[in-house]
């Protein structure tokens, strides 16, 4: 194959993964963007494998199977619940090879035609750089991002003093070490590098807490499509460049929802410790105020007589399992008259949309579900808000209280509804330590206890 | 009419003709100067040409991605993790070659971590988009 031959199918697979992602515009489009994706890729490794440098198609075939085996049971086997730790896991997997590449490409410059060992272009060495430390802090602060999300480790916030002036400095040791490599041409100098990068992915990603993760999960979604292209600029290939910079700037747009969804800048995300401080100081301010709780059965009664019920799910669904219970309860009111629908806030979930394919997991259809800005005005008309699994998304005190850490965080509306059930395991406050003022207003309701059976005996009472 | 005032008109004609190849020759060489420039801006260094396409597919992954509903924004991520692993490109020229090294060994790990990746990604996007359904 000649090399104009490969970048011109190298640019037919490029627009095939635009497509991919303009597929996603609407859901009836989705499922053809995806499989231009997959073609897209088809296309992409066919092209390489039919290059004049690459023969050894054994271990080439080998790998393929093997991690096409363990990709394709892992996913077909996930439950849908613990997609935010897959889709970490997997962005992992893109830091390392990443890594893996670039050391075959620092060993064997030939093979992409950018010099001879030891004599590799200036350039393409900072490129190489680049892309190595990008994939390893890709790779360590996926895997934490992983580990927090599976509860292998807490998700509370790790911290320390000096923890700052620490990543700074592994910061600066990343610039020092990339023009080392530069000037040296040293193996050494890679391998520190990339050990350095190892260690900050690592820094990074322990002081943020686990609510912050949908920031967390898109970043490094972002990361890894950067990685890509500073891979893509060492080997002088546009495919890898153009998918890159697809990738890394979806990451970087569904961060920044995120962040606008909680209100706080991306600076404020990264440097961690959010959650921590002010739990203790709004403990106390609870006193002995009292709560009305309620049954299943009052629940039950309530929304029957409902005309129209808004249902604000949340992570404590997700955790539950209670989607498919809270789809059944939500099927009988319809069959008794009220119209239901469901609100999603930007960050509810562990990841970007995570309610959403939650939510059609239990075959609720997607047009009953709105998002945030398109819902919230519907409150104020609504007999029943079924708050389930959601907190600091619904605290009024963002929009009263100046002095509330998430003072400023755009909320659903719950508290305009004629009555608001919240249904929670116990008292103890949201994820931002905030006591949330709604819960003893008169018009709402406590059902206490698990997400999935109140559900289910709501249910119960219903039929 | 005047044998004279035909020679001063033949000499105006001549001076005319004069500067018209003059400027033409201006424009010959210029021609020739911007051609050469061009043939040299065609050997660029590669980066700029990588950053001309990285900076224009960074413009259309902006305008894509703004386009994205919301409700998809789970898929969008699987999807673009899916795509990310076209890195598999360089690790199948790393893996390529005959010869045993230690870069090949660094390729077949690509290779093998990228495709769990691809299928990974691919199958799991297209669980999740399979279960988007209307109202009956």
């Amino acid at each position: 194959m000649t090399e104009n031959l490969a970048a011109f199918l190298y640019l037919i697979a490029s627009v095939c993964f635009i497509l991919a992602l303009k597929g996603l515009s609407s859901p009836e489009s989705a499922q053809s963007g995806n499989r231009f994706g997959m073609a897209g890729m088809a296309i992409a490794i066919i092209t390489t494998l039919a290059l004049p440098g690459v023969v050894s198609y054994g271990a080439i075939l080998a790998g393929i199977v093997i991690g096409g085996a363990i990709g394709t049971f892992v996913a077909l086997r996930i439950q849908m619940t613990a997609l935010p730790q897959l889709v970490a896991a997997f962005h992992s997997l893109v830091g390392l090879a990443a890594v893996f590449v670039a050391a075959a490409a620092f060993y064997t410059p030939e093979a992409y035609g950018i010099g001879v060992a030891g004599d590799i272009a200036p350039a393409s060495l900072v490129e190489m750089g680049l892309g190595v430390a990008i994939g390893a802090i890709t790779f360590t602060g996926s895997i934490v991002a992983f580990a927090k999300l599976q509860g292998l480790v807490s998700g509370a916030p790790l911290v320390f003093t000096g923890q700052h002036y620490l990543n700074a400095a592994l910061g600066i040791a990343l610039v020092v070490l990339i023009v080392a490599l530069v000037t040296g041409q040293s193996a050494a100098a890679f391998w520190a590098l990339t050990a350095v990068a190892l260690l900050l992915g690592l820094l990074l990603i322990l002081p943020i807490g686990g609510a912050d993760m949908p920031v967390v999960v898109s970043m490094l979604n972002s990361y890894s499509g950067w990685a890509a292209c500073g891979i893509g600029f060492t080997l002088g290939n546009n495919l890898l460049i153009i998918t890159g910079a697809l990738v890394g700037s979806s990451g970087a747009i569904l961060s920044y929802i995120m962040c606008k969804g909680m209100n706080r800048s991306i600076f404020n995300v990264i440097l961690g410790g959010f959650g921590t401080d002010a739990a203790g100081a709004a403990a106390g301010a609870t006193g002995d105020r009292t709560v009305k709780t309620g049954s299943a059965e009052d629940a039950a009664f309530l929304m029957e007589n409902a005309s129209s019920v808004i249902i604000v799910p949340g992570y404590g669904m997700a955790v539950a399992q209670a989607q498919h219970a809270l789809r059944e309860m939500a099927d009988l009111l319809k069959e008794k008259g009220a119209k239901v629908t469901y609100a999603i806030h930007p960050v509810a979930g562990r990841m970007p949309g995570h309610m959403n394919v939650l939510l059609a997991e239990a075959n609720v259809p997607y047009d009953e579900v709105f998002e945030l800005e398109d819902i919230n005005r519907d409150f104020t008309s609504t007999d029943v808000a079924f708050v389930i699994g959601a907190n600091d998304v619904t605290n009024p005190a963002a929009k009263t209280d100046p002095k509330s850490p998430i003072y400023g965080m755009p909320i659903l509306d719950v508290e305009k509804a004629k009555t608001v059930l919240f249904v929670k395991r116990s008292m103890a406050s949201g994820y931002a330590g905030v006591e949330n003022e709604l819960f003893f207003r008169d018009n709402t309701m406590m059902l206490f206890g698990d997400a999935k059976k109140m559900c289910e005996e709501i249910v119960k009472s219903l039929d | 009419m005047e044998p004279a005032t035909i020679a001063d008109g033949a000499a105006d004609l001549a001076n005319e003709a004069m500067r018209l190849s003059e400027q033409a020759a201006d424009l010959a060489y210029e021609a020739s100067r911007m051609a050469f420039e061009g043939g040299a801006g065609a050997e660029h260094d590669p980066f700029v040409f990588g950053l001309t396409i990285f900076v224009l597919a960074c413009f259309v992954g902006y305008y894509v991605v703004w386009r994205v509903t919301p409700a998809l924004h789970s898929p969008l991520m699987a999807v673009t993790n899916a795509i990310s692993s076209v890195i598999i490109v360089g690790a199948l020229i790393a893996a390529g070659p005959a010869d045993f090294n230690f870069s090949q060994v660094m390729g077949f790990l690509a290779v093998t971590l990228a495709s769990v990746n691809i299928f990974g990604g691919f199958i799991v996007t297209q669980r999740m988009l399979s279960m988007f359904r209307k109202k009956k």
